[in-house]
């Protein structure tokens, strides 16, 4: 319940309680967690002072999972049970994975609904539940270091990632005991990082070069709003390429031939990774590499060298740029800040060529590695209503347009790409047939023309239709998707006003039922813990709800309800202290449901009153 | 009180319900109405608040899409005041109107021939946009001084062909400079 959220700064009479919030980068390679503390927002380190969590987790036969270091230590030893980049994995399709491209050493089969799962010695692993072992590991640090639980966390996501992939982190969250705030993209992360919001008004290029993607946002900031106008990328070009080229440089060089064996071509990316990092520092470096045993081949690599290598994949990143600054309706004369994200941006040659595309010198104060990181912990913390007084809004667009399976296999779009989120679009069916009681719909996501060539990201059955003369009902289905960019669907029969009964089948994502039981499955060993655990956040939540309504009563309860209305929230209110008493979460839970939707009359009216309050002063009048 | 999602969208955003606006003002307004409704806002609130909130935020966007394009925000104002764009009217254009249409795509197809392509059609580009902001005049005096919803539908109409005209500019500019790359 969020009426404390909407009054008036300073005047709750609730004591302020520091909320534990974290800020989580889920990323391919590596994962990070940071946290505002003092005012101060970085990432925490693990107790060996190491910050970054390789995105690694090696699964045991006892059904234990590793994750991180000791998992990447083996990951050559044990490739089978070794899973790195899941994040790839997301909300994909078993023949998705397999059109990927890339040589995985792991088994994929089907699951229940499409989702690939990964044959693993503690069993069939789904990409969610892989996802979901990184971040509990990051949770735990995160939990640890504060001492106390979390309230909530931010989670970052490309921009680029459609609604299976963000469904998929999002559950993920869910699976590792989170409260997921909101997905939050990862350059707009960035952006906050930098504290941008507190800078003056401007169009901000975030351009953001990884181990394996490359991801261009064009933001807009406006009186601390920011705005994501457009993204592009490429989701198969990164750092990871760079060494390739480089590595490539050195075969030619040692006279090696395509024929090379996986442990030489390990030594040789390895080497050609260390070049690329000495040379962000020095002019030139020298280059060891173990052809075969006692087979050395040593040399060197100037910067020059390596900046002619490299530069034709630099320039790739440059049409993407184009298209999202043509996207985003601007020119380079428009922007006003590049900031420079992803640890391959350190690569010198990147920062000069995109400085120069952009007329410009790229930020790079934080460290590339972290900073959206840091930017998800600034925006958990004022979710979580530490900062109650911060006006700080994030706006969002949806990166792939959405749209509906038509006559021929075409797709219709309903939600255009960049169009700014949450946003809600209806469209109306008829019957053809007499009599005709259900209807089947095709959701999907892309810009392609063929639907076969879009995401499918869900099939809907409408039901219970109302039987009619064909052509006669009039059935007006809304597909709203909310802040984290996430779908979803209602259907309605016009003439009648019947709810016409939706059932959704996630093209490639977790059923309600299979999330419940992975839940299920991964509490057994620890049921009791799990129980007082469960009862903690019921307790809190109580409290926080009861608080925050006390505090909004007081204030203006007269201005907004009648006796009886007043009357129905005290009961559920002292329904809610009962419950509260007891030792059972699901009654609280319960209480609290009841509770909100008491009061749900009076947050509508005290909403729409806050509103008129705002847009005073705004008067018509005042422009005629 | 009236509830936000009744309110039309010149109501919602309180401005004058004509087609002139001032940007900047629909923007400020765009943005106060989000700082209050917004989903972050009630980040850690219960389901039903943040449905409401959801359904709010969308309602808002969806308007201020609206008024924002000059089209789209004539064709609402029509709408409003009981005019709406049929189909019928396409075939009543005068045929100097077509003419200079086919003209300009004619054109358009040849950019490519041009000795300095890029040039030609940023000389293209001027000149679709100049024709639309002078159909946009047009429609704003035919609907804010002359009340002339029968004039208002032709220049709205005339402005989606030219919509329509600069979508195919900017895939053409799209397709020419990725070539260049």
């Amino acid at each position: 319940m969020a009426l404390i959220q909407i009054s008036e700064p300073g005047q709750t009479t609730a004591p302020h309680q520091h909320r534990l919030a974290a800020g989580i980068d889920l990323g391919t390679t590596n994962s990070l967690v940071a946290t505002v503390r003092s005012g101060v927002a970085e990432t925490l380190p693990d107790d060996t002072g190491r910050h970054l969590l390789p995105s690694v987790v090696r699964y045991l036969e006892q059904g234990e999972a590793l994750v991180g270091e000791a998992a990447q230590v083996q990951a050559a030893d044990d490739p089978l049970n070794t899973v790195v980049s899941v994040k790839r994995f997301m909300g994909r399709g078993v023949e998705d994975v397999k059109r990927l491209g890339v040589s995985l050493p792991y088994e994929f089969v089907a699951g229940e609904s499409g989702m690939p799962l990964i044959r693993t010695a503690a069993g069939d692993r789904s990409p969610v539940q892989v996802s979901a072992d990184i971040l509990a590991t990051l949770k735990r640090r995160a939990e640890q270091t504060l001492g106390g639980d979390l309230t909530g966390v931010v989670i970052t996501v490309p921009a680029y990632f459609d609604d299976a992939q963000r469904q998929a982190t999002k559950d993920a969250g869910t699976l590792a005991g989170l409260k997921v705030l909101r997905l939050l993209n990862e350059p707009t992360a960035a952006a906050v990082a930098y504290g941008l919001d507190r800078s003056a008004d401007g169009i901000i290029a975030v351009y953001d070069l990884g181990v394996g993607t490359f991801d261009i946002s064009i933001l807009r900031l406006n009186q601390g709003v920011f705005e994501v106008m457009a993204t592009a990328g490429d989701t198969a070009l990164g750092g990871d390429d760079m060494d390739h080229l480089i590595a490539g440089w050195i075969m030619v060089q040692a006279g090696l031939d395509e024929r090379i064996d996986h442990g030489l071509q390990r030594r040789l990316l390895q080497a050609a990774c260390a070049a690329k990092e000495a040379l962000t520092g020095q002019e030139a470096t020298d280059i060891r590499v173990e052809l075969s045993a006692g087979q050395p081949w040593q040399g060197v690599l100037s910067r020059g060298q390596m900046d002619e290598l490299i530069e034709p994949l630099i320039k790739k990143t440059l049409a993407p740029c184009r298209r999202a600054l043509r996207d985003a309706g601007v020119s380079v004369n428009d922007i006003h800040e590049v900031i420079m994200v992803g640890g391959s941006t350190r690569v010198p040659r990147v920062r000069t060529l995109i400085g120069g595309f952009f007329q410009r010198p790229p930020l790079v104060d934080i460290d590339p590695d972290r900073v959206v990181a840091i930017g998800a912990a600034i925006q958990a913390d004022i979710l979580a209503g530490n900062k109650p007084e911060d006006d700080m809004l994030l706006l969002d667009v949806i990166p792939l347009s959405l749209g509906i399976e038509t006559m021929g296999g075409l797709s219709e779009k309903i939600v255009p790409r960049n169009t700014t989120i949450p946003v809600a679009r209806a469209q109306e069916f008829t019957t053809f047939k007499d009599g005709q009681t259900a209807m089947a719909l095709h959701v999907v996501q892309g810009e392609r023309e063929l639907v076969e060539d879009c995401r499918s990201l869900a099939r809907f059955e409408l039901r219970d239709i109302p039987p009619m003369a064909a052509g006669a009902a009039h059935i007006r289905v809304t597909y709203q998707v909310d802040a984290d960019g996430l779908l979803s669907v209602t259907a309605e029969e016009q003439t009648s006003g019947a709810q016409a009964h939706i059932e959704v089948k996630p093209s490639y994502g977790l059923t309600d039922t299979e999330i419940e039981t992975m839940l299920r499955a991964s509490m057994d060993h620890a049921q009791d813990d799990m129980q007082a655990r469960r009862l903690r956040e019921q307790q809190v939540e109580a409290d926080r709800v009861l608080e925050a309504l006390q505090a909004a009563l007081q204030q203006d309860a007269g201005q907004f309800l009648d006796a009886d209305e007043r009357q129905a929230i005290d009961q559920a209110a002292e329904a809610l202290e009962t419950a509260r008493a007891g030792d059972d979460y699901r009654e609280i839970k319960t209480a609290v449901e009841r509770l909100e939707a008491a009061s749900a009359v009076y947050v509508e009216r005290r909403m729409n009153a806050n509103i008129q309050k705002a847009m005073t002063g705004h008067a018509v009048d005042e422009f005629k | 009180m009236s509830s936000l999602l009744t309110q039309n969208y010149f109501q919602l955003f309180s401005l004058p319900e004509q087609y002139r606006l001032e940007r900047a003002e629909l923007d400020d307004r765009y943005r106060e109405l989000q700082r209050n409704v917004h989903p972050d806002r009630f980040a850690s609130a219960g389901d039903r608040v943040r449905r409401l909130s959801v359904q709010q935020a969308a309602h808002i966007n969806e308007a201020y899409e609206t008024l924002k394009d000059p089209l789209r925000r004539g064709r609402y104002l029509l709408t409003l005041r009981g005019q709406t764009m049929g189909d019928q009217q396409a075939t009543h254009q005068d045929p100097e109107f077509l003419m200079q249409q086919m003209t300009l795509r004619e054109a358009l197809g040849e950019v490519r021939e041009q000795a300095d392509p890029l040039a030609e059609l940023d000389r293209l580009a001027r000149e679709v946009r100049a024709q639309y902001q002078a159909l946009e005049a047009g429609l704003a005096d035919a609907l804010d001084e002359r009340q002339d919803a029968e004039a208002a539908l032709t220049f709205a109409l005339r402005m989606q062909y030219f919509t329509r005209l600069q979508n195919e500019v900017q895939e053409l500019e799209a397709n020419m400079e990725d070539e260049l790359l």
